[in-house]
């Protein structure tokens, strides 16, 4: 079967709503980046009936252009090549699938692919913690995924771990009362391991299913906070069997090339088990996190699509493929 | 650092083309191979990388180089004065209305810096100008906006100018204004949401606010991380509204910052203002010429320099550079510019600038620990006279007295004592490095 047509199928076939829901969503948040990256490769076909040089040329750029990162890239270019004359392709309008497909390798190498889901507790606590640079949208999806979880009927708790920087704790305040769940928190400037450490007693004894840690936003090659974050999740590590259940990097679609760095220096100090990539309403692509699968093989879990508290929606590498070729697929077919 | 990357990516290339005493067609395509790699991977747009890589090949291979007696150098050059022409001239100056007050929007994308850089904006222009500024709370979107800016407000004791979370943006700007008017304040500097630059709404709000409050200075916050997507960002600002400069952010991180390239390409407006910090005292101008020069590697001594005219006096400060320069100091000297020293900022940032700094393995990366700063003032001080200005007295008995004088062990002191040899050393070295000599990796011996 190929893959447009496994595809298609995963999305039109009477799957039930919610899968039906987010491919919509994909759909709507992604639409100017699939307009623009789907429409240049359907340029890009157009004006070569050949695969050539230029054909390849041109393709090395919309997929720079994509931030998914120039070794990748020509690593790619060079597999595709190989691929072309394997299977002796010479029309340009074969390239799509071929493109697609090895896209979408990239980001599962030989792993299952299925969308990886938060890894909870079945009974007991599970805490989340999130970490990431200043502005990427840390506090701003705790406050979506405690509505998401709560809405799945889960007792939800937030801890204000980010005690540093100016209006945090009450932003997350702010985030708390939408979704209706408490909030932990100590004075601005105190010690952000001991508010992790008052959130855990108060999910233990109020019952919470889950607590999500905020943490203030920090670039990593500040090796002091870097050794203060090490220092929140072993708080945790200690005090929940298991725990952190999820450490979640958030990272934002409009960054280039320095996720990598941030992807690296924040597994060392936290080990992360996953990704939120935010901002993807806008033109950015956040091509990158294919090239941090494939490199440090750490899975996108959810990714932003909004500022409002619907706004996150769970990853899915063909959904996400799939909206940057939907126009595409959707001429293929019709 | 960041550019650092791409210095150094820089830096092997131009070793080799250096002394070259002919340059040949192949040794500028290797060249511009490097230079295309190097600063696609710092995220500088391909399209603008497109263009420079075509305008150097085109200068390097043309008579200024070729008939130049130091050819290598000479093609080092070109690539030097493009990078500073892609970046923009000389820097430009924050605007002063005819009739106070004088009006700053802040524009950009959401988590961009613009709260922040608000706070510091005003922090700057009261400080160095001695400005009387109003800080404008018309993020009515972003939970607890007004609060963070109130914050700041209250950090820096000066007024912020709110209306609460209902208000209309344009009612909030033209409100303050009428307010810094009455209490005679000689600048606004309105905070405005992040936004997308595809959003038509709220761009128009934006053009809204422009368009009744006439500000002197538009400014694009632009966070230093930015890939690929800046150019369309910093199109699409500049094409709505007009900005009139942009302010970069989180240049502290490692990013190796290709989004100011790519911005000034596009958008052909300064870049004023660098963002090195959360802290409100850290913005700094930009200087083009200057980041050039970094990204090449060849230092950034004027900075330094100038750093330190700012925060230490002056007769002080040329001190500091003869003894850096002839390195002719003792620990008693060492013990006054440790203090110096820390109070010009942190001290990566000021090693960064010195010549040669980035090719120095030893000094990649650095994070100097205030504690071990800390141990070390005990120990000097725990020296007598003699020894601080002559350390080739000490013995076996002097140096365990010092240790215990100072609570720490003997070869804690062995090792500060081995350190500060190399330090002078290395001190010497940076001089002579501009003559291009290559420095083996030393290390402070508060690191
Ligand atoms: N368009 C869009 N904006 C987002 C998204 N996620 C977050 N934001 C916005 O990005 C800005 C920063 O978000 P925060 O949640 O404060 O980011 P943070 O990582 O907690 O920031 P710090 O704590 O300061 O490091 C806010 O204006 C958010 O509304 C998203 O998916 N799409
Ligand atoms: N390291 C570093 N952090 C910075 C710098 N400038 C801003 N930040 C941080 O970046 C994050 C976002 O800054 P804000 O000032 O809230 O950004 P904003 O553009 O006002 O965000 P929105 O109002 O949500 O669009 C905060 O954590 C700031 O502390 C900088 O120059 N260096
Ligand atoms: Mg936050
Ligand atoms: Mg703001």
């Amino acid at each position: 079967m190929s893959f447009f047509q496994k595809l298609k199928e995963k999305f039109s076939g009477d799957t039930g709503n919610q899968q039906e829901a987010q491919p919509e969503k994909y759909k709507e948040g992604l639409s100017k980046t699939r307009g623009s990256f789907s429409s240049k490769i359907n340029d890009l076909v157009a004006r070569y009936r050949k695969v050539d040089e230029d054909f390849f040329e041109d393709l090395e750029e919309i997929l720079i252009s994509a931030d998914v990162g120039v070794t990748a890239v020509m690593d790619l270019i060079d597999d595709l090549k190989m691929e072309v004359k394997r299977r002796n392709i010479k029309d340009s309008g074969e390239m799509k699938e071929v493109i697609s497909e090895k896209l979408v390798d990239i980001y599962y190498g030989d792993k299952d692919e299925e969308p990886e889901k938060l890894q909870l507790h079945e009974d007991g606590l599970s805490v989340i913690l999130f970490v990431g640079v200043n502005g990427v949208g840390k506090t701003t999806t705790i406050g979506k995924m405690a509505h998401q979880l709560k809405q799945e009927g889960k007792k939800v708790i937030l801890a204000a771990g980010d005690t540093f920087r100016a209006g945090a704790i009450e932003q997350l305040e702010v985030w708390g009362e939408r979704a209706g769940v408490d909030v932990i928190k100590h004075n601005a400037g105190s010690d952000p391991a001991a508010v992790v450490f008052d959130g855990i007693q108060a999910a233990r004894s109020r019952g919470a299913d889950v607590l999500l840690c905020d943490t203030a936003g920090r670039l990593q090659n500040k090796v002091n906070l870097m050794n203060e974050l090490a220092k929140v999740k072993k708080v945790i590590s200690r005090e929940v069997p298991n725990g952190p259940q999820e450490v979640l990097l958030v990272l934002d679609a409009t960054t280039g090339q320095n996720a990598m760095s941030q992807a690296k220096t924040f597994s060392e100090a936290t080990d992360v088990s996953g990704i939120v990539l935010t901002k993807l309403d806008g033109t950015a692509k956040g091509g990158i996190v294919l090239a941090i699968r494939n490199e440090l093989q750490i899975p996108v879990k959810y990714v932003g699509l909004g500022e409002k508290v619907t706004d996150l929606q769970a990853f899915d590498a063909h959904a996400f493929v799939y909206g940057l070729f939907a126009d595409m697929l959707e001429e293929e077919t019709s | 650092m960041a550019f650092e990357g791409l210095a150094e990516r820089l830096q092997g290339t131009i070793q080799r083309i250096k002394g070259k005493g002919k340059v040949t067609e192949q040794d500028v395509k290797e060249m511009t191979r490097e230079v295309r790699l190097a600063l696609l991977e710092a995220d500088v747009n391909f399209k603008v990388v497109k263009d420079f890589v075509k305008r150097i090949k085109e200068r390097a291979v043309g008579q200024e180089v070729m008939e130049s007696l130091t050819p290598g150098q000479q093609v080092i050059k070109v690539v030097k004065d493009e990078l500073t022409e892609l970046m923009g001239g000389e820097q430009s100056k924050i605007a002063v209305a005819d009739r106070p007050p004088t009006v700053i929007m802040m524009v950009g994308l959401q988590g961009a810096g613009k709260t922040t850089t608000t706070g510091k904006l005003a922090n700057l222009l009261r400080k160095k100008y001695n400005r009387n500024p109003l800080l404008v709370a018309a993020d009515v979107y972003r939970p607890a906006a007004i609060n963070q800016l109130e914050t700041l407000g209250k950090q820096l004791n000066m007024p912020v100018f709110s209306l609460g979370t209902e208000a209309n943006p344009v009612d909030i700007a033209n409100q303050a204004i009428e307010q810094a008017k009455a209490e005679h304040q000689d600048y606004v500097i309105i905070d405005t949401a992040g936004r997308l630059h595809v959003d038509n709404d709220l761009m128009d709000e934006l053009e809204q606010i422009k368009s009744n409050v006439n500000p002197d200075e538009i400014f694009l916050v632009v966070d230093a991380m930015t890939g690929q997507d800046a150019v369309n960002v910093a199109e699409s600002f500049n094409e709505q509204l007009d900005v009139t400069g942009v302010v970069l952010t989180k240049l502290d991180g490692d990013t190796r910052g290709g989004a100011a390239l790519s911005i000034k390409a596009v958008t052909d407006k300064p870049i004023k203002f660098a963002g090195m910090g959360e802290k409100l005292d850290e913005l700094e101008a930009f200087h083009p010429e200057r980041m050039a020069s970094r990204i090449l590697g060849m230092g950034d001594v004027l900075s330094l320099i100038e750093k330190a005219q700012d925060t230490v006096d002056q007769n002080k400060a040329k001190e500091l550079e003869e003894k850096m320069r002839s390195a002719s100091f003792t620990f008693d000297d060492f013990l006054e510019q440790m203090g110096q020293v820390r109070n010009m900022g942190p001290l990566e940032d000021l090693i960064g600038m010195l010549p040669g700094a980035n090719k120095m393995k030893g000094l990649k990366n650095v994070q100097f620990d205030e504690k071990q700063l800390s141990h070390v003032e005990a120990i000097i001080q725990s020296m007598t006279k003699q020894e601080r200005q002559d350390p080739g007295v000490m013995n076996a008995s002097r140096k365990k007295r010092i240790a215990k004088g100072a609570g720490r062990s003997v070869s804690e002191v062995n090792r500060l004592l081995k350190q500060f040899e190399e330090m002078k050393k290395m001190m010497k070295q940076m001089t002579n490095m501009q003559k291009g000599k290559k420095g083996k990796g030393m290390k402070f011996p508060f690191m």
